[in-house]
């Protein structure tokens, strides 16, 4: 995939999130929601690596990952504005919304709790034959949950065709990961588990694709799960209302000339004008297909209160 | 250190109460998920690190291992006090509260303490998803061996959390995040009560309800709005589920001769059908209609606010249960 394939991706996601950020302070989201700024090559260069048959689960930082898949921006926008989406209605909101129709089992916001999951999704692939690949994506600091580790030891244990991408983005909320665990790389973690684990630069698609490819092929050949943990930054807050206190001056602006846009743009503006001037034109592109989701979104009316005790039970 | 006497945010008295215990207590220790220096993620422990060191700590996103390590200091006698951010992920932690935790001294027969708080905020706000609004009490108060509160106030937000520190026993308080802006004036230095204790709140004669956490301010618009009417209500604010006060809510209903409870947590096994019963048991020939209940109907909570106000019980759901037992005709 080329750079402005790339860009264009890349910038979707971004724009969904800075439209997400002014809808919530608008009133029009309600709740608190989780960005991924800066951590966008990671799902587009990931999905990218995946076939529709390959089950995706993520955290609840995971709008990215769902734009990436191809769930629809009108019903990604009306889902987190408390419609009745075609994804859950309103019932699960920003952090937890999930889609059977495109093998996404769903964002989750207890820390590592769709690990086990993605076993359990990996566990299904090895029994129907069917080669689909399960792959999930957690935070650093999820590393640290209990379940994290029963779901790679479980994984590895029985060869399952799990891939997990662990995004590194230093914090895990407001604590450095640094300060939280002692080896030097999360991916050396791999290692206890038997499984190879490598570290790659999440802030390039093309890196993450091929790490992701290389290892959905592994796992789909039956060599069993790889762990990879892709480096990233995150550009805003923890959550909508973080104020981000805890970092240190300088860190996000030093952030922003890592981040995976600027960094197109860079060798845009290498290459040329007219290179510079495509990434324009896509911007406004992006900008116009967002501004149409939206009103798209707004048109989804809310649920009716009297369904809500439906679909409890079969 | 506070003023004596001081006016402060439901979050602000969680707050004061630990560290009234840091300077009380050497022996107690303060951790959890961003508490230290990030100041909590909700404000709870602000300026704790900065005043005792490392005797408040973070630790890594692992609530199994934080109630474990606060179980196994406290039996090497330390004071733990620890925070789990949602109710939500105490289901993380459930092993070693239930089977552990619980177990401690009854196994030992007293050989063994557990002297540890669990601080939790838990119940529902706008938008906040089904992982982040449940309200979980009746899980811990139908565990023997815990200690169960959950404040409706500031000051027993205080005084609350004081009991359960200077506790010898396990004790979960479940705050309710929703009332964290309250603020109230009280006194900061009277003498710590011990673990226990509901409180009368407001008289009535026609009809007893019976709260706690957020619904007892939602009892208290209801008994307003029934006054109104003419009906006269009796608001008691339950404070503890363990141990379960009791005393009050008898006597109460031998006046009133009607009761209705009001939890936020779903209606099925909730605390309040523990209420009901000890009514039917206790106080069956004191009561002119049959015990009403309020809770949320028994569906996952929902995220979108439209859902959601269905689903979660406010003031206007205790008037129409009183009206309800109110319409049965005297016997
Ligand atoms: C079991 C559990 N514990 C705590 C939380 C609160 N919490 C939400 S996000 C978060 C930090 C997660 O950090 P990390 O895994 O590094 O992911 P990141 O937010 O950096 O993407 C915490 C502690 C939670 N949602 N679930």
């Amino acid at each position: 995939m080329g750079r402005e394939e790339d860009y264009r991706a890349i910038a979707t996601i971004r724009a969904f999130e800075e439209r997400c950020m002014n809808l919530k302070t608008a009133g029009e989201i309600p709740g608190s929601i989780h960005l991924c700024d800066g951590q966008e090559a990671i799902p587009v260069g990931a999905c990218r690596a995946l076939e529709p048959r390959d089950a995706v689960t993520v955290t609840y930082r995971g709008h990215g990952w769902a734009i990436a898949r191809g769930l629809p921006l009108v019903a990604l926008f009306s889902e987190l504005m408390g419609r009745d989406s075609e994804l859950n209605g309103g019932r699960a909101g920003s952090p937890f919304f999930s889609s059977p129709a495109h093998g996404f089992l769903g964002e989750n916001s207890i820390v590592a709790g769709g690990m086990p999951m993605a076993v359990g999704a990996a566990l299904a692939a090895a029994h129907d034959g069917s080669g689909a690949v399960s792959i999930v994506s957690v935070g650093d600091g999820a590393l640290n949950q209990g379940a994290a580790h029963e779901a790679l030891n479980f994984a590895s244990v029985f060869s399952l065709p799990l891939v997990l991408v662990v995004e590194n983005n230093r914090y895990s909320e407001m604590t450095p990961i640094r300060d939280m665990v002692r080896v030097e790389r999360l991916a050396d973690r791999a290692a206890a588990y038997g499984m190879p684990g490598v570290t790659i630069d999440g802030n390039d698609a093309a890196i993450v694709e091929k790490a992701v490819h290389d290892a959905v092929a592994r796992a789909r050949a039956g060599g069993g799960p790889t762990l990879i943990e892709a480096d990233t930054e995150r550009l805003v807050g923890h959550y909508s209302g973080d104020l981000q206190a805890y970092r240190p001056s300088g860190e996000v602006a030093s952030a922003r000339e890592r981040e995976p846009l600027a960094r197109i743009r860079r060798a845009a503006a290498e290459e040329g004008p007219d290179a510079v001037a495509r990434l324009d034109a896509i911007d406004l592109e992006v900008s116009a297909l967002i501004d149409a989701a939206v009103k798209g979104a707004r048109a989804v009316p809310y649920p009716d209160p009297a369904t809500v005790r439906e679909h409890l039970y079969a | 250190m506070l003023e004596p006497v001081a006016t402060l945010r439901y979050i602000q008295a969680v707050n004061a109460a630990h560290f009234w215990a840091l300077a009380t207590y050497p022996e107690a220790l303060v951790f959890g998920e961003d508490v230290a220096l990030p100041n909590g993620p909700f404000g709870a422990t602000k300026g704790l690190h900065d005043a005792f060191g490392t005797r408040v700590f973070d630790t890594p996103i692992s609530e199994s291992a934080i109630v474990g390590a606060a179980l196994g200091a406290a039996m090497r006698g330390r004071r733990p006090i620890i925070e789990i951010m949602y109710g939500d992920f105490i289901a993380v932690a459930m092993d070693q509260i239930i089977n552990q935790v619980a177990n401690t001294r009854y196994v030992s027969r007293g050989g063994w303490r557990a002297p540890l708080t669990i601080r939790t905020q838990q119940g529902n706000s706008p938008g906040a998803c089904a992982q982040h609004s449940q309200s979980l009490e009746a899980w811990f108060a139908h565990t023997p061996g815990l200690r169960v509160g959950l404040p409706s106030n500031p000051r027993d937000a205080y005084e609350m959390l004081r009991s359960a520190i200077a506790s010898d026993d396990p004790t979960l308080i479940m705050e309710h995040r929703l009332l964290y802006p309250d603020s109230a004036q009280f006194a900061l230095d009277g003498p710590v009560e011990p673990i226990g204790g509901s409180r009368v709140i407001r008289d009535g004669r026609d009809v007893t309800i019976v709260a706690w956490s957020r619904m007892v301010g939602e009892s208290l618009k209801a008994a307003q709005t029934l006054a109104e009417r003419g009906v006269s209500a009796e608001v008691i604010d339950l404070r503890w589920l363990s141990p379960l006060d009791f005393a009050p809510v008898a006597a109460s209903v031998h006046r009133t001769g009607r009761i209705v409870v009001a939890h936020e947590a779903n209606v099925t096994g909730g605390f309040g059908a523990e209420i009901a019963a000890r009514v039917a048991d206790e106080c069956f020939w004191d009561l002119d209609a049959p015990v009403g209940r309020v809770g949320a109907p028994d569906v996952r909570i929902p995220a979108a606010p439209v859902l959601q106000a269905v689903v979660v019980p406010a003031a206007g759901a205790v008037v129409a249960a009183v009206d309800r037992i109110l319409a049965e005709p005297k016997r």
